[in-house]
């Protein structure tokens, strides 16, 4: 810390020698702090520094000044184009000339070159409307944004179908390298994590049930309860939660920066089609790896209960699997598998559609990155729902 | 003014290595108060490295760099200084892609003149963007709205914002059409000498050398070679010297067949 006050002193003392070097010459004739506008009567004289350090004292003392008949600014030391702004406010407000003022020779130029590029007058202040008014409009753009996002998504979804059908029929036109790579990627790089949460969502549901089931004295309906709802539902939307965070934000982020480096467009002329170089390796390989990583999640919630049942509950290890291969069937384990390649489907297309709707700023990066994430979360939490609805209703 | 030159940058036995690669070797460099230095120097030979240095922005192998006569020892001091001393305007004019024209003015002020009132703050920003040539109704603009020219423009005039004595310009005219470029020239010109600014001025621009430099400083053979006004750089011996100055292109930017 003193090292650092030191150095800032230091600083200091360099940047005023610096700046009062003009000075020096006239400083025996005023004092350190000279008036910068001092007014006698209908007259006044101008002094010392009128630079961009002393603006705010300046702008204060050319407000308080009344009418003036006469000027004399021959005592300004030092002009930088701030102060000539100031100077040229004050002059045209008391309707004076600058010839008049006495303006040394030496800033006379720069005076001049402000005064010429003053000369427009402002543009207008835009137009702001009501707050009540801007609310309303608001509320209808975001509702016109989800309709267009919809449509946008559903004509980007058919255009992505269109290219696989074409790459299904030519295989060769498929990037495997670029494939393999976002399978690494979005696959194996989040299975450690993925593991960790499953096993801790399996192992705080597998405590929740023990505190309400012990109290039946059905404490081994535990092993129900973390099976059923890892199986059917928490694994794959676990992974899907995950993954809407970790990879369609990733997607939108690498192909925003591709977008706003104009590599899209380069893409384009060389007459390669971008759907076809960035999504699909993008999209398939998310098929691929998301009901793997589902599996794996469920696999992880069920080893979270396991470990839960036996320290807490004190279900023995062979009873636990006996009691998952009594109670789950084939049924269920498809309910949960099935919703895993059409997430997948979700959280590719709306990452990579976000991402190819990016334009120019790294600002715009950011919002869309921010969107491909809350619209792909949404859009899988919605589409469980309905999963589940349906799954009911036809009894599975 | 005094009229003896004075130096404004000092540059002394620089030395910077990436790994084993020197960029540069023992470079001395002095830049006078009032002029326009020319920097130039083939690709790879270590210009905007050199800017980096003096400006602060990364710490030099070796050397010794005095600003307005004091020596700078470590590379905060160096930042701390400039920030106060010193304008930049980079290659792409670096403007803050998510403020407005006027705020990416506004931003230096805001931070090192507190005290101003938000009016005089606007009409000192305002009054930059009028000096650098631009009209009133590009103030509201974003940078993505604006052309090269332009955006050039707003770079200088944000450079400008602190009254800086020193300014420091990377490939001004880099990316403009001649027209816009001859423009910028004379613009640069008559704002340097109207604000008294000295300018470190990197470029590739034949025009630029010729329309308004004092100096030049020519980088190669990892150090400068040689600092004189340009009528007696170009009787220089030296190949790269020769190959730049007596080029197809060179004798047109002097003007002869």
């Amino acid at each position: 810390m003193a090292a650092q006050r030191r150095v800032s002193g230091k600083l200091a003392r360099m940047v005023n020698r610096h700046h009062s070097q003009p000075e020096m010459r006239d400083s025996d004739a005023r004092p350190e702090h000279s008036p910068f506008l001092t007014i006698s009567g209908e007259s006044a004289r101008l002094a010392g520094e009128w630079t961009l350090a002393h603006a705010g004292a300046l702008e204060r003392r050319i407000a308080a000044a009344g009418e003036l008949q006469a000027l004399d600014a021959s005592g300004i030391t030092r002009l930088d184009a701030s102060g000539a702004l100031l100077l040229e406010r004050l002059l045209s407000k008391q309707h004076i000339a600058v010839a008049d003022s006495g303006l040394a020779h030496e800033w006379q130029k720069l005076y001049e070159t402000v005064q010429r590029s003053c000369d427009e007058s402002p543009a207008p202040e835009p137009f702001c409307p009501p707050a009540w008014e801007r609310m309303f409009e608001r509320i209808g753009r975001s509702v016109m944004e989800v309709a267009d996002a919809t449509r946008e998504l559903l004509s980007f979804l058919g255009l992505t179908l269109h290219r696989l059908g074409r790459t299904i029929r030519h295989p060769k036109r498929l990037r495997l390298t670029a494939t393999v790579h976002h399978m690494e990627q979005t696959g194996l790089d989040a299975a450690p994590l993925l593991v960790l949460l499953a096993s801790l969502v399996g192992a705080v549901m597998a405590f929740l049930g023990a505190t309400i089931l012990s109290d039946f004295g059905a404490e081994l309906f535990v092993v129900d309860l973390v099976a059923f709802a890892f199986v059917r539902e928490f694994g794959v939307l676990l992974t899907a939660i995950l993954l809407a965070g970790r990879t369609a934000s990733a997607f939108c982020a690498q192909i925003g920066m591709m977008k706003s480096r104009e590599e899209i467009d380069a893409i384009r002329t060389l007459g390669l089609d971008e759907i076809e170089l960035l999504v699909l390796p993008r999209l398939i390989a998310l098929i691929i790896t998301l009901p793997l990583l589902t599996f794996i999640a469920t696999l992880a919630g069920l080893l979270g209960g396991l470990v839960v049942a036996k320290m807490s509950l004190d279900v023995p290890f062979s009873m636990f699997v006996e009691r998952v291969q009594q109670t789950l069937t084939l049924q269920h384990y498809l309910v949960g598998m099935i919703k895993a390649p059409i997430f997948a489907v979700v959280i590719a297309l709306i990452g990579c559609l976000e991402g190819l709707r990016v334009s120019g700023t790294a600002q715009s990066v950011g919002e869309h990155t921010t969107i491909a994430v809350v619209r792909s979360l949404t859009m899988v939490i919605v589409l469980d729902a309905f999963a589940a609805v349906y799954f009911m209703e036809i009894g599975w | 003014m005094s009229a003896a030159t004075e130096s404004v940058i000092r540059v002394r036995g620089l030395v910077n290595q990436f790994g084993n690669d020197r960029i540069h070797d023992q470079l001395d460099l002095d830049l006078e108060r009032g002029e326009i230095l020319g920097i130039v120097g083939g690709s790879g030979t270590g210009k905007s490295v050199l800017m980096r240095s003096i400006l602060g922005l990364m710490q030099p192998t070796a050397g010794r760099i005095e600003l307005f006569g004091h020596e700078m020892s470590d590379v905060e001091d160096m930042r701390a200084f400039m920030a106060q001393h010193a304008g930049v305007l980079f290659q792409d004019g670096a403007l803050f892609s998510s403020l407005t024209v006027l705020e990416n003015l506004e931003l230096p002020l805001k931070s090192h003149r507190p005290e101003l009132s938000v009016q005089l703050r606007r009409d000192l920003a305002r009054s930059k963007i009028q000096l650098a040539g631009l009209s009133d109704s590009a103030c509201a603009k974003m940078p993505s709205e604006l052309s090269g020219g332009m955006r050039k423009r707003v770079a200088l005039a944000r450079a400008l914002a602190l009254e800086p004595e020193l300014l420091f310009l990377d490939e001004p005219t880099a990316g403009l059409d001649p027209i816009g470029a001859a423009e910028f020239d004379r613009l640069l010109r008559t704002l340097q000498q109207a604000l008294g600014l000295s300018v470190f001025l990197i470029t590739h621009d034949l025009d630029t050398l010729y329309a308004i430099c004092d100096r030049i400083a020519v980088l190669a053979d990892r150090k400068v070679i040689a600092t004189a006004p340009i009528a007696e750089i170009e009787q220089l011996d030296h190949a790269w010297i020769r190959e730049y100055f007596h080029g197809p292109r060179a004798r047109a930017a002097r003007g002869e067949e």
